[in-house]
């Protein structure tokens, strides 16, 4: 578990993030979301002591990680691991070295156990027989998967992505969402991600912090935050008139106005009098 | 004020350095990994500018020396302490500054843009320790010997061009090397060549590693490395000259 207390964050006079708190708790996806500029890079780089914090108190597992000395926290450091926005792969080493990368500093194994390692959290993020390739051969999604895989090998407790469907297609990105939700809870890793992805908010948020212009403008989880009535979130999340509109039919389909279980060939017909589904006699639907 | 505050900031990241390897088989790998660019990555062009500085210092020098008086000898001599004294030490090091010294700075620029170097702190890697340290340890051992390899080149290259243009014969030449030779000339070369080996790679590492920005910004930081180091070691060259050559 991680918990986030009272972080205040300037640049010379730029108050980035002003009074944050939150818990991260370990087995679930917590999700930092916000628009461009809200901070929420930045909270995500104190947690990890890329920032220092110019007040307040990050603690993993209740040891207060900002009072820590340089030792401490490399040792706390060991136990995290993250994906970066970019990948952040080293471009001079291929897939496998990338990924052994953490063993060999950290390790004192023999080859062979490395290697099994290496490929057995390659199988794991679906990435077999790119062992020997560079990151400049690779694809984004793979890219992601191997960053990935070097953020599990040495099965950290905290796992931190910046980002991680940037530049991705809708299809892969679900991939990678589902990975880290997969792995979470498999590894019971405190996972915080950093995103502005409504599908992975959606799909991972167990829980959701929305930063707004530095501040915690609200907190719950996926499925709280289509019927919230935070004015900003909303403005946030139901960008598009699409997504206001699926927002609607969600409302209408709790309410119980229409069928959640309606088919799209009725919907896509134009002649169709009703979204309501049809009824017998007794008034039962169909 | 700029500039005191980056003074500051790479002395602390000098001081950053010094901590206990995570593991020390990966920095020595590291390590020869570096000797291996900075070396032999550079010793095509290092042979190539000796010769050359010595066969032109040679011809140079024999073209300035017209009274009869002089012995033919003397040309050796003179292109020897030159090349010793001056053009292996210093004219090699401002190369190396350009070739070496713009690698490290766009190496570490890179890695800094695209993440990697927090990637490695957030791992709980000293980042200073793991990507500078090893590059200035293997500048210190391979630049002095760069610039050893330079003086014989220079010293080979002025008798080739002395004798192929019937300046000297090559005799003369030899024994014009022998003569009135001060051995503390080489040890001067030396310190001259570790502290430029010092400039050369933290200095380029210093820009490299605190860049901000993009590509452009790495291309802009490998520029002003190479041109603030060159200002250095030519700064340096005056005042070790002046500290440690007797003129009097």
């Amino acid at each position: 578990m991680i918990e986030v207390k009272n972080i205040k964050k300037s640049f010379g006079d730029k108050v980035v993030i002003q009074d944050v708190s939150c818990v991260m708790k370990a087995g679930q996806c917590n999700l930092i979301i916000g628009s461009s500029g809200s901070g929420k890079t930045v909270l995500q780089k104190c947690m990890v002591g890329l920032f220092e914090p110019d007040e307040g108190e990050i603690l993993y597992g209740g040891q207060n990680f900002t009072a820590m000395t340089g030792s401490d926290k490399t040792e706390i450091r060991k136990e995290i691991g993250m994906l970066f926005q970019g990948s952040a792969l080293f471009d001079s080493q291929n897939v496998q070295d990338n990924v052994m990368f953490p063993l060999n500093m950290f390790t004192k194994d023999k080859y062979r156990k490395k290697l099994d390692r290496v490929n057995e959290v390659l199988a794991r993020v679906n990435l077999v027989d790119a062992n020997k390739k560079f990151p400049a051969e690779l694809s984004g999604g793979m890219k992601k998967r191997v960053a990935l895989a070097r953020a599990i090998v040495l099965n950290p407790k905290y796992l931190f992505c910046d980002e991680p469907n940037s530049g991705l297609d809708p299809q892969t990105s679900l991939v990678i969402d589902r990975l880290i939700k997969e792995i979470t809870e498999e590894f019971n890793i405190t996972t915080v991600v950093n995103t502005h992805d409504m599908n992975s908010v959606m799909e991972i948020g167990n829980y959701i912090l929305y930063m707004y212009q530095g501040n915690k403008e609200w907190e719950g989880n996926n499925k709280e935050i289509i019927f919230s009535k935070n004015q900003r979130l909303n403005e946030f999340i139901f960008a598009s008139e699409f997504l206001r509109d699926a927002k609607d039919m969600r409302m209408l389909e709790e309410s119980g106005k229409i069928s959640n279980d309606r088919n799209m060939e009725e919907l896509m017909d134009k002649d169709a009098p009703t979204l309501v589904p049809p009824q017998d006699e007794n008034g039962d639907k169909k | 004020m700029t500039i005191f505050s980056d003074i500051g900031r790479y002395l602390l990241m000098i001081k950053g350095m010094f901590s206990k390897p995570e593991n020390g088989k990966m920095y020595w790998k590291e390590f020869i990994h570096q000797c291996t660019e900075i070396g032999f990555g550079s010793l095509g062009i290092v042979a190539i500018i000796s010769v050359f500085i010595g066969a032109v210092s040679t011809i140079q020098t024999a073209y300035q020396l017209v009274s009869p008086l002089i012995p033919p000898s003397t040309i050796a001599q003179i292109v020897r302490d030159t090349v010793i004294l001056e053009f292996a030490p210093t004219l090699v090091c401002i190369v190396l500054a350009g070739v070496a010294g713009s690698r490290i700075a766009s190496e570490l620029g890179n890695m800094r843009v695209s993440e990697q170097i927090d990637a490695l702190e957030i791992m709980g890697i000293n980042t200073k320790a793991y990507l500078i340290m090893p590059k200035i340890v293997a500048a210190l051992l391979m630049i002095p010997l760069l610039v050893v390899i330079a003086m014989a080149l220079g010293i080979w290259g002025g008798r080739l061009a002395a004798t192929a243009s019937g300046i000297i014969s090559g005799s003369i030449y030899d024994k014009g090397l022998l003569e009135f030779f001060v051995p503390f000339n080489v040890i001067f070369a030396l310190i001259k060549s570790y502290v430029f080996a010092f400039v050369i790679s933290s200095i380029p590492a210093f820009y490299g590693y605190y860049v901000k920005g993009g590509a452009l910004e790495i291309g802009r930081a490998s520029t002003k490395a190479v041109v603030v180091s060159c200002i250095l070691i030519l700064f340096a060259d005056y005042i070790l000259s002046a500290l440690l050559l007797p003129t009097q």
